[in-house]
């Protein structure tokens, strides 16, 4: 009963979600009642929408195989969070999930936004709900969630083992609330070009949203790439797999976006290109959305594909973003570009940033698409992989890292190159003296890694030095540089933290891919192997079960100076439902560098072979993340940006 | 297709048996490091954009073995590629060539940063030498206003 609830509900949001687009788009300049009823349409809409997520949930929570969608997914064994995961595990749940994110955006704008002009309002949710009624219509009728089995299977199949992670359970919400988010700046470009109006106060609108989008998708790729680091067996953080591309495009394009959005808050410029990259970031997440689920492109990560589903996702896909550029094209040429200035200055400094990252974009798009495309016009087939990706993207990257830092330094309209330039002569000493130092006591010379390293430091110190030069230390009395550092607006703070994060992450990635240690060996029971400065001691293998798999389990002893010794224990699990077997690495974090450790065959002997990694300092690439992710939520809650509150009159603007 | 996917299945109901094995690898390490290297940058051909360097796959470790007896008979570095690329296709190059058909593929990034380079230079100069907008007539008139 409570299924058939949760259908009617998720039918009758799609019903509301396309009354309301229509009406909204009909009366946007006239119905204020009309604006009204959407509003509150759209919150209705969450509340259905989650209603009929929480049936699917409840179904797969008491194990109701009478669900067809519980049934092929879930099974009574599994643990109680993988039997909640199960409910997105799959292609019709997730598609759920990516809905209730979207109603979830619309209903935050339809609540928070009280002060948006009532016309801005009515054709953002109008658009919002647009795309609610097309993707819910797609869900219903092609991947319908809802569906009974009649007689209900007594036990249901299984949710592939791989998945069977806390990773399902935090990778795709926080991914998902990343890429739709970023629906919101969509549905705010499109109605400015319907009606025209766009300034400052738009971006102000629209800025917020791009950057909670912006956290969460950061997020979310850090969280997939750890997920895929421990979980597929060899310690690889990051694969170019098309999938992964997938999120990491509308990343790209939505850091334009919120550096592009910037220059228009600030100094009312940029807005033709702001309202572009609005349009593209939500086009990069739909097509990642159709080439994870339309299975045009089957990958480790591709849990569902179906070739119909396919066509209709690309039909939608040609609708919104064709219609969105097509009204871009015939109304962006009547915007009209504001403010003036110098071509080295902070403006121009942002736009080199959107330069550099737009074309990185592209390097990855026409990476990932060509091989398709060229099989479907030549029937040629080509691999594009890993070698061509870390050439192009490293090769559009590196001089954005060399030029980020001078951009927070430059002043608004007009800057001085050479007194920056001096300002940051201290920054590049120290970055040159640390990677100069990593590099002598790190284990020497690797072909680029010094140079990887020294862009690293140069960034975060950068950022550094900003906040130094701005609170005056060391030039001015250290009161006067404390109440200047208290003083400064948590904007400037969090521009400095993400670039550390920049920096901290390259660091990482650098010191992993360059020093990184291997061992692939066969170790017999109470031997001894030592990789680096680690002695792994093998005391031998004993089963185990776990609550719907059986393993081996591997126990190691993991000695180095300078801390305690360890266990590990990596396993080869069999799943029993589906007879699927799996590897579970162990591994060990010695502060930032970690241990990683495989179990494999039995030999004939009574051997097992062994592999293991020492990974120094890999766990940088995650922290830094982590650290943009925080620097953009500090910034959300700067006063200045918060929608809905009102500046205070008697405050003077911050002096920029 | 159904081949291929027979294929999949196979692999993926035997019981993994992981990248590279210590019994598959060779006594010489500068041997076994060029056999690495090689194998980093050629795909796993029944596997989703992973290298045979990290793959489970039986045929990867077929290939692996083949590098490595390749390198064994003494050929250089592109000998083995290109062996493998005689029998293979192109399609097991992670890094595809420069050729006529990837032009596109290699061309379009480094195009779109200079042709954007060289737009945004003019934009710049154009800005320089425009100069400030004059004033509509209205803001004339409010200023003739302001002034008397």
């Amino acid at each position: 009963m409570t299924i058939e609830l949760g259908h009617f509900a998720l039918v009758l949001a799609v019903a509301i979600a396309a009354v309301s687009a229509v009406a909204g788009l009909l009366t946007w300049r006239t119905g204020e009642r009309v604006s009204l009823m959407i509003r509150q349409g759209a919150v209705l809409q969450f509340v259905l929408v989650a209603a009929g997520f929480a049936a699917l949930v409840q179904a797969f929570v008491t194990s109701d195989f009478s669900l067809a969608l519980a049934y092929e997914h879930s099974h009574s064994l599994q643990p109680l969070l993988f039997k909640i995961t199960s409910v997105w595990g799959n292609h019709e749940g997730s598609m759920v999930l990516w809905i209730m994110i979207l109603v979830l955006m619309g209903a935050a704008v339809a609540m928070f936004g009280r002060n948006l002009p009532r016309e801005l309002m009515t054709l953002v949710l109008s658009i919002q709900s647009l795309l609610v009624a097309a993707f819910g219509a797609f869900t219903l009728f092609t991947s319908n969630p809802f569906l009974r089995l009649d007689p209900a299977p007594i036990e249901g199949q299984e949710l592939n083992p791989i998945l069977q992670d806390i990773g399902l359970a935090i990778h795709p919400p926080l991914l998902y609330t990343g890429y739709v988010g970023f629906s919101i700046c969509f549905s705010f470009a499109v109605a400015a070009l319907i009606s025209g109006r766009i300034d400052a106060a738009w971006a102000r609108w629209v800025r917020p949203w791009a950057l909670l989008s912006w956290c969460f998708l950061t997020l979310g790729i850090a969280m997939g790439s750890y997920w895929a680091y421990y979980e597929l067996g060899w310690g690889g953080w990051w694969f170019w797999d098309p999938v992964e591309n997938a999120s990491f495009l509308p990343w790209l394009a939505g850091t334009a976006l919120l550096h592009s959005a910037l220059v228009m808050e600030k100094r009312s410029a940029l807005k033709i290109w702001t309202i572009f990259l609005s349009l593209i970031t939500f086009s990069l997440s739909l097509l990642g959305t159709f080439m994870v689920r339309s299975g045009v492109l089957t990958s480790v990560h591709s849990f569902a594909s179906d070739p119909t589903r396919g066509l209709v996702i690309l039909a939608l896909l040609a609708v919104f973003i064709g219609g969105a550029f097509a009204l871009f094209a015939l109304r962006a040429p009547s915007l009209r570009a504001g403010g003036l200035f110098a071509p080295v200055s902070r403006e121009g400094a942002l736009i080199l940033n959107n330069l550099f990252l737009t074309t990185a974009a592209a390097a990855v798009l026409v990476g990932t698409l060509y091989p398709l495309v060229l099989e479907a016009l030549t029937g040629k087939t080509i691999s594009v992989g890993a070698p061509f990706f870390n050439l192009t993207f490293g090769a559009v990257i590196a001089p954005l890292l060399i030029v980020l830092p001078f951009g927070p330094f430059l002043a608004w309209k007009r800057g001085d190159l050479i007194a920056v330039t001096q300002r940051l002569a201290a920054a590049a000493g120290a970055a040159i003296f640390a990677a100069i130092l990593v590099v002598a006591l790190g284990g020497g010379m690797v072909s680029l890694a010094p140079l990887g390293l020294l862009l690293g430091f140069w960034v975060a110190f950068g950022a550094i030095a900003e906040i130094i030069d701005r609170i005056g230390l060391g030039r001015m009395p250290l009161s006067t540089s404390w109440h200047r550092l208290v003083g400064l607006p948590r904007s400037a703070f969090s521009t400095a933290l993400a670039h550390i994060g920049v920096g901290v992450s390259v660091i990482g990635i650098v010191t992993t891919t360059a020093w990184q240690l291997e061992l692939i060996t066969t170790m017999m029971p109470n031997t001894t192997q030592t990789i680096g400065s680690y002695a792994l001691k093998f005391d031998g293998v004993k089963d185990v079960q776990g609550e719907n798999y059986a393993a081996e389990r591997g126990l190691f002893t993991v000695t180095t100076p300078g801390a305690a010794d360890r266990v590990m224990t990596p396993e080869r699990r069999l799943y029993q439902a589906s007879g699927t077997s799996t590897t579970e690495a162990s591994i060990e974090t010695y502060g930032f560098t970690q241990v990683y450790l495989q179990l494999g065959e039995l030999g004939p002997d009574g051997s097992r072979v062994v592999r293991a990694w020492v990974k120094p300092y890999i766990t940088l690439i995650w922290f830094g993340a982590i650290i943009m992710a925080l620097a953009g939520f500090l910034s959300l809650t700067d006063r200045r940006l918060r929608v809905g509150v009102p500046r205070r009159k008697t405050a003077p603007a911050p002096a920029e | 297709m159904k081949r291929l996917i027979a294929v999949l299945l196979l692999i993926w109901l035997a019981a993994p048996a992981l990248a590279v094995d210590p019994a598959e690898m060779l006594k010489d390490p500068a041997l076994e490091a060029r056999a690495r290297t090689i194998s980093a940058g050629l795909r796993c051909l029944v596997c989703q954009n992973e290298s045979i360097d990290d793959s489970d796959a039986d045929l990867a470790h077929e290939i692996r073995v083949l590098v490595r007896q390749r390198l064994l008979a003494g050929d250089s570095d592109t000998q083995v590629v290109q062996y493998l690329v005689d029998r293979y296709g192109e399609f097991i190059l992670l890094k595809p060539v420069l050729a006529p058909h990837t032009l596109v593929l290699w061309l379009a990034a480094p195009t779109l940063l200079i042709v954007g380079g060289v737009v945004l230079f003019i934009a710049a100069r154009r800005r320089r030498t425009a100069g400030p907008v004059a004033l509509s007539p209205d803001e004339q008139q409010a200023l003739d206003d302001l002034e008397s």
